[in-house]
């Protein structure tokens, strides 16, 4: 096989892999709507609304151990 | 000292911001120079045949090129990052010297490298790369910047107490990565002096590429600075700054995850649209045209989740100029994503390659998307950054109305004039003789670039009004904490 036909076959693996990679992340995003840590996702908006230094964090980062 | 409750530090980002808009003042006046150069070309010395080397079209194109986009936009982009990534991610600059530190060397370094870039650009000192003309030292030296900001935002987000990364910082991580690498690969170059042992100047260098492999090169790189540059972290800034004007949550914060991946996945593969019917391979010219089409998609994935965060609001929208700008600001990326795309198709571009169309397309961008939002992010951030109020929302409509008509002058000028020149290099005779020769369209063409001349002074003229507005903001009446809140405290 000449490089140029590894190229378009790893071309073509690629396109399809990315496809249904994005296309599982909608998916995801649509069915689950939460996160792995319980948030749903559109509560995310809430870091600009609430975004001064004294505001709680929607998800707050755990203390060093 | 010791007690004074936490707050935002927002000293880099004042710096960045005087440097926006000074720079955006003297990058569109090259640009306006240009416009009536083109216009009226007496105009190429209009100080004297002596310094004509200085004043001509081809000596000042670049300068407004660089200055509007490395200037002006990239110094809004990096105030913009040192407001909204400390606010987002709920974490003060103050709380780390060497953060402080690194924010200010990477200030200082780029104004003064800009400074080189522009003497040396205007003694027409470049590597004739579009985008990318500076030569091998001042590549070095952004280099160098580009870094400080990346530690800035890894030491901002290693510091973090606000545990997920919002959209905007996505945006910016983007920006960030993918300019780093863009520019590695397109500057690789081989200094002349040293390479051959003594011959020529020092700061001189060749392209490690050659031929149809520079090409390549040169447009992945020219099209994602596009991308990276007058895109993603304008995006960024949309998805922070509107919400939080307007006090409305994102209309889907999925949905603006989903563009983000979508954006990068197909951004990257658009390049060869620069060069259909060139000699680089048919495959990337095709890839180029598809990729573009698809490109819709993400672009107005995100520009609709900014309109429908309105959704029930737009009584704001009359109300307030500020959100007016960034409603028309993605109301013009929603247009030249369309655009862009229509000029992307093979047979299409035929027609509107090395027009005028393709200026009219960059400048409805430009100065519609980008020009705007950088506005309207100056016009936030002011009166959290002097605790005032911004000194007058009648100036900012006046502006607002001002600027618009300038755009709408630029655009449609440059579709009639570009699409009558795609006709007129084409159009032939019944034996194939060509029916124009180059001058007869330039004859042609005079109206149409006095009223891009005309569109880009009014632009000019909105943004001194910006500028004007924002110098008597920190002046203007003092406000309290809690005016601050969204909406932004104007005076009449
Ligand atoms: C879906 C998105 C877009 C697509 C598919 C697209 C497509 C294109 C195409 C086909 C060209 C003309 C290439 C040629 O024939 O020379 C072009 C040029 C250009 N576009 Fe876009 N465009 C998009 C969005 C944008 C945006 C949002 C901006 C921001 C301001 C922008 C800025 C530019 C610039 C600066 C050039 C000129 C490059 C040069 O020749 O120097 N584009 N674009
Ligand atoms: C007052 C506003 C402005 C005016 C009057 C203006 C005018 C011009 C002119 C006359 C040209 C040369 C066109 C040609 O060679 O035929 C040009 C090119 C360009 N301008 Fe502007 N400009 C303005 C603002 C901006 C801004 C704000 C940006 C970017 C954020 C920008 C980005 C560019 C780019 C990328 C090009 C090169 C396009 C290409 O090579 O295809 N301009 N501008």
């Amino acid at each position: 096989m000449s490089i140029a036909e590894l190229q378009a076959y790893g071309y073509v693996v690629a396109l399809v892999f990315l496809t249904v990679a994005l296309y599982a992340y909608i998916y995801h995003l649509y069915t689950k709507r939460k996160d792995s840590d319980g948030h749903d996702y559109e509560e995310y908006s809430n870091m600009a609304l609430k975004d001064d230094i004294t505001d709680t964090p929607v998800s707050e980062k755990p203390k060093k151990k | 000292m010791e007690d004074r409750p936490l707050e935002y530090d927002y000293s880099v980002t004042r710096l960045f911001m005087m440097n926006t808009i000074f720079v955006g003042i003297v990058g569109m006046l090259v640009g306006v120079i240009l416009a009536w150069q083109m216009a009226y070309p007496e105009l190429n010395t209009f100080l004297g045949e002596g310094l004509a080397e200085y004043t001509n079209f081809s000596r000042l194109r670049v300068l407004h090129t660089d200055s509007v986009i490395y200037g002006f936009v990239l110094s809004a982009v990096w105030a913009s990052w040192y407001y909204i990534g400390q606010r987002v991610l709920k974490v003060s600059m103050a709380e780390s010297r060497t953060l402080m530190i690194l924010g200010k060397l990477h200030f200082w370094i780029y104004f003064a490298a800009s400074a080189i870039i522009v003497v040396s650009l205007l003694m027409g000192i470049t590597t004739s790369k579009e985008y990318a003309e500076f030569e091998w030292p001042l590549d070095l030296g952004i280099t160098i910047i580009w870094l400080l900001w990346g530690a800035g935002i890894a030491g901002l987000i290693a510091i973090r107490r606000e545990k997920t990364l919002y959209i905007s910082i996505w945006y910016f991580i983007a920006t960030f990565l993918a300019v780093a690498m863009l520019h590695l690969f397109n500057n690789l170059e081989i200094p002349t002096y040293f390479g051959s042992g003594g011959i020529g100047a020092w700061y001189h260098s060749v392209s490690m590429y050659a031929g149809t492999n520079d090409a390549l090169v040169q447009w992945w790189f020219g099209h994602n600075a596009v991308a990276f540059v007058l895109t993603t972290p304008i995006i960024a800034m949309i998805y922070y700054f509107l919400p939080k004007e307007s006090g409305q949550a994102i209309y889907s914060y999925k949905l603006s995850l989903l563009a983000f991946w979508g954006l990068m996945f197909v951004y990257l593969w658009a390049g060869g649209h620069h060069l259909l019917y060139s000699t680089v391979p048919d495959w990337v010219q095709t890839m180029g045209s598809v990729f573009s089409v698809i490109l819709i998609l993400p672009s107005w994935g995100s520009a609709i989740n900014m309109l429908l965060t309105m959704k029930g609001e737009w009584q704001q929208v009359a109300a307030s100029p500020l959100i007016k700008f960034m409603i028309m600001g993605s109301t013009f990326y929603m247009f030249s994503t369309l655009e862009g795309p229509i000029q992307a198709i093979k047979s299409v571009n035929a027609i509107a390659h090395f027009t005028d169309w393709i200026i009219g397309h960059v400048h409805d961008g430009a100065l519609g998307w980008v020009g705007f939002m950088v506005v309207a992010a100056i016009y936030h951030m002011a009166p959290r950054l002097f605790n005032r109020e911004i000194y007058s929302k009648s100036l900012m409509a006046a502006q607002f109305w001002i600027q618009t008509l300038g755009i709408v002058l630029y655009f449609t000028s440059m579709w009639i004039a570009g699409i009558t020149q795609g006709m007129m290099w084409r159009a032939h005779d019944e034996f194939g003789n060509l029916a124009y020769s180059f001058i007869d369209t330039v004859e042609v063409l005079h109206p149409y670039f006095t009223i891009r001349a005309v569109g880009g002074t009014l632009y000019l003229i909105g943004f001194i009004m910006f500028a004007y507005n924002i110098y008597k903001t920190t002046s203007a009446r003092e406000v309290e904490a809690s005016e601050l809140q969204n909406a932004s405290p104007m005076g009449a």
